[in-house]
């Protein structure tokens, strides 16, 4: 799925989106101009079954500078692993292993 | 009253003794012993830096400790460690059903190549030099094209 737009209810919702829509779908006909590498899970990929709040360096790459989590539509992670990946990311914080944000 | 096992990570800040490092252990071991726990283990992780600033400090201490026991045990420490001032931050977890589920889905994924080895008429596990080796070329992290967030 190229983009969000699965639930885009209620037209008018600002944000400017009209035009943008179109684009897309254009985009869409003409089956994926730029090459894009599939994306896996790298939890399934790697078989980690173990997403822990001690490990740093696993967490690393889903938290970028900002601090924020690493949405699944650009990291690729299956829905199992992001929420597991959520958790450890959130108990990290709590014990400042992972920024809450940072500017 | 059941017996879970939890984990409890807590911050001293880095300026701390190694006695100050000791007394808490020692009153966190006096509660659990009495409301009949056990402390697993032990893992002092040193000093690290912190990833935000708490109040002044940069660095902090970390403690983790593997306790088994009751709820109300965990309630209890939870209590204490709040009131205490030595302690700048702490977590507890609950870790053995994690730890359960993380046991299951790896046996069961064993089981399953195993059977499917067999099916196919191979020994069951993998031998030395079989399959595909692991390729350095597939390890660089460019895996997330992050644009937008």
């Amino acid at each position: 799925m190229p983009f969000g737009q699965g639930r885009s209810g209620g037209g008018g919702g600002g944000r400017g989106r009209g035009g943008d829509k179109k684009a897309g779908d254009k985009e869409k006909g003409q089956r994926r101009p730029m090459f894009r590498r599939r994306k896996v899970c790298k939890f399934c990929a790697d078989k980690i079954d173990d997403i822990n709040y001690k490990d740093v360096k696993l967490l690393g790459p889903f938290v970028p500078e900002r601090g924020k989590i690493l949405p699944r539509r650009i990291s690729g992670t299956c829905a199992m692993h992001q929420r597991k990946l959520q958790t450890a990311i959130k108990r990290a914080r709590q014990l400042a292993l992972i920024p809450y944000v940072t500017d | 009253m059941s017996v879970r096992q939890y984990e409890l990570v807590y911050i001293l800040p880095p300026d701390s003794t190694e006695q100050q490092v000791a007394e808490v252990h020692d009153l966190i071991a006096a509660n659990v012993t009495r409301l009949d726990g056990q402390i697993e283990r032990t893992e002092p992780w040193g000093r690290r830096k912190l990833a935000y600033e708490i109040g002044p400090l940069k660095e902090g201490f970390y403690v983790l400790e593997v306790i088994n026991g009751s709820g109300e045990l965990m309630k209890e420490l939870d209590r204490r460690l709040k009131v205490l001032d030595q302690v700048i931050r702490h977590l507890v977890v609950r870790s053995d059903e994690e730890k359960k589920v993380v046991d299951r889905t790896r046996t069961k994924r064993q089981t399953n190549s195993e059977r499917r080895r067999v099916k196919r008429g191979l020994p069951p596990t993998r031998q030395p030099g079989e399959g595909r080796s692991m390729e350095p070329d597939d390890m660089d992290d460019d895996r997330f094209d992050v644009g937008e967030v």
